[in-house]
């Protein structure tokens, strides 16, 4: 991790009519840092990563992804940013080596970067005998690490993680953040949201949103003193049962 | 032992002509009254049981027997006396809070007022939105009337597939505290399926389920004393690393992340926590802390998962 600052979010703020979603919400995030972005359902943590990923306008405040500014470069953010969801972000009828190939192509990298990559990828997780086979008929777990490469196969500088471990297995699970750390570890900043309270403790800081706002930040470790919780679930039950709204 | 309501002998079930096998001879019994949870990822086959025992789908072989009814013979009477909440939102959007509930009640014969008792404490929470279309509700609200539209024929068995699913800690915990007063107040026999481990506390008796078989059939007390490693607790002011280091030392079988802990699988007859300790010191950690604990039923998983 470095002092170098790859999200700055400043008032950042989305309303909807008379509701507001995402409500003044400020944070920086580092280089290489893992960030927890954490909320119970309906907290605004949606809305306000939608934003940062260019594809919802701000109605107050600013944020800078990868130095662009969301509300006017959001071209820019697109292309320098991943992102994975848990709803899958691979086409099903494709094979492995045609998903890795398409997504070179959208993010413009020379094919001959794309092919090397291809080939250093499927070594790296093992996934050498399945270049050809089509990722509908992968195991859940192994398409869930597959969507976690692709979403860094252009090399962002940010990627973000919307639950991406929701329903695999526990073994898979703890697998997919061994290749979180090895992103962050090569300097990409990883930007997680999760349902999974252990999760939480694997990130460098945490936000929790209650109502649209951040109403807690800091390290798992920090967090925990501040609000005389064991575990990182303590912290976010006394934080998410202040919330005023219905979810 | 209780009076079985569901009743399940070596069902099996594939898709594609068999290309697909999603049960692979499954079998247990849920007891009446009771919390049965079907605990595993996705792809484990819990929605093909689940559509097996609501009548919805015809096992290749093996038999289901449901509230004393068969699933094949006695489909259309089963479907009088059980309720099933699907994991995906099946609700009518288009339909409001209330008619879609008075929907369900109609179907079934019945009204929203002679079964109000049953539902009261749930549908009280989204009686406020009772105009507002259910496309336009929120993921609790829709689970709220989800819960709600399933109970109101007064079935004897529910049958909720991933109820809670995608849904924070704090609201999981509510939906459970619904369902252990829905058992108590009417001796509901409930069965239930999640990927998350750590909700097999709140059931009375699990099954683990992974690749279309069940690993083990037990109270999760038992499940947690029939595991019989050493487990270790190992923490250190490297922690990524710590992962790795602890991996390649003799006489730990398994490592993985736990919340703030490493949980280490070690074998003692190779390892003490000083001798660990030692090591790991060698090697540059500091801070050390490592500790014998208790398995959670998620260490019990990964035990049996392999």
């Amino acid at each position: 991790m470095t002092d170098e600052i790859v999200i700055k979010a400043e008032g950042l703020t989305k309303k909807f009519g008379n509701f507001t979603a995402t409500d003044h919400v400020t944070f920086e995030v580092r280089k290489g840092e893992i960030f927890g972005f954490l909320g119970a359902n309906g907290a605004g943590k949606t809305t306000a990563m939608r934003m940062l990923c260019g594809l919802s306008q701000p109605s107050d405040g600013t944020a800078t992804v990868a130095g662009y500014d969301v509300a006017t470069e959001y071209e820019q953010v697109k292309r320098h940013i991943g992102y994975m969801s848990q709803k899958f972000s691979l086409y099903d009828d494709l094979t492995v080596e045609e998903n890795l190939v398409l997504f070179g192509g959208i993010y413009s990298m020379p094919r001959k970067k794309v092919r090397d990559k291809i080939t250093e990828l499927l070594q790296e997780l093992g996934f050498e005998a399945e270049r050809k086979t089509m990722v509908k008929s992968l195991p859940l777990g192994w398409k869930q690490k597959l969507a976690f490469s692709l979403a860094i196969f252009h090399e962002p500088s940010i990627v973000f993680l919307d639950e991406p471990t929701g329903g695999v297995d526990p073994v898979t699970r703890r697998q997919f953040w061994e290749l979180i750390y090895r992103a962050a570890d090569n300097g990409i900043t990883v930007f997680v949201t999760t349902h999974y309270m252990d999760e939480a403790e694997y990130c460098d800081r945490v936000s929790i949103m209650v109502d649209g706002r951040i109403d807690a930040l800091g390290s798992p470790a920090q967090l925990k003193r501040q609000f005389h919780g064991n575990s990182m679930y303590d912290v976010f039950y006394a934080l998410a049962r202040t919330a005023k709204r219905g979810d | 032992m209780v009076m079985a309501i569901v009743s399940v002998e070596n069902l099996k079930m594939s898709y594609g002509k068999g290309r697909v096998q999603a049960l692979k001879g499954v079998s247990f019994d849920v007891g009446e009254g009771e919390i049965f949870g079907l605990i595993g990822p996705d792809g484990a086959g819990k929605t093909s049981l689940f559509r097996v025992l609501t009548t919805l789908l015809l096992a290749d072989s093996g038999t289901a027997v449901v509230d004393g009814m068969d699933v094949v013979k006695d489909y259309k009477k089963i479907r009088q006396h059980i309720g099933y909440m699907p994991g995906r939102f099946s609700l009518y959007q288009d339909l409001t809070v209330e008619e879609n509930l008075s929907f369900f009640a109609t179907v079934f014969n019945t009204t929203i007022e002679e079964n109000y008792h049953l539902v009261e404490d749930i549908y009280r929470q989204i009686e406020p939105f009772k105009k507002r279309k259910a496309g336009k509700l929120s993921g609790g609200m829709k689970q709220k009337l989800a819960l709600s539209c399933a109970l109101i024929h007064a079935p004897h068995v529910l049958f909720l597939d991933e109820p809670t699913t995608g849904v924070d800690p704090v609201s999981r915990k509510e939906f459970w505290e619904m369902l252990q007063k829905l058992k108590k107040n009417f001796k509901l026999s409930i069965v239930v399926s999640t990927p998350y481990m750590d909700e097999a506390v709140q059931c009375d008796r699990i099954a683990f389920i992974q690749e279309g078989q069940l690993l083990t059939i037990d109270t999760p007390e038992n499940i947690i004393r029939a595991y019989t490693r050493t487990l270790w607790a190992v923490r250190s002011d490297k922690m990524h690393r710590l992962l790795t280091d602890l991996r390649g030392i003799t006489g730990v079988n398994t490592a993985f992340a736990f919340g703030e802990n490493h949980h280490a699988t070690v074998d003692s007859s190779v390892l003490t926590i000083e001798s660990l300790r030692e090591q790991l010191v060698v090697i540059g950690h500091h801070n050390i802390v490592i500790e014998a604990v208790k398995p959670t039923t998620e260490d019990c998983f990964m035990n049996l998962q392999k």
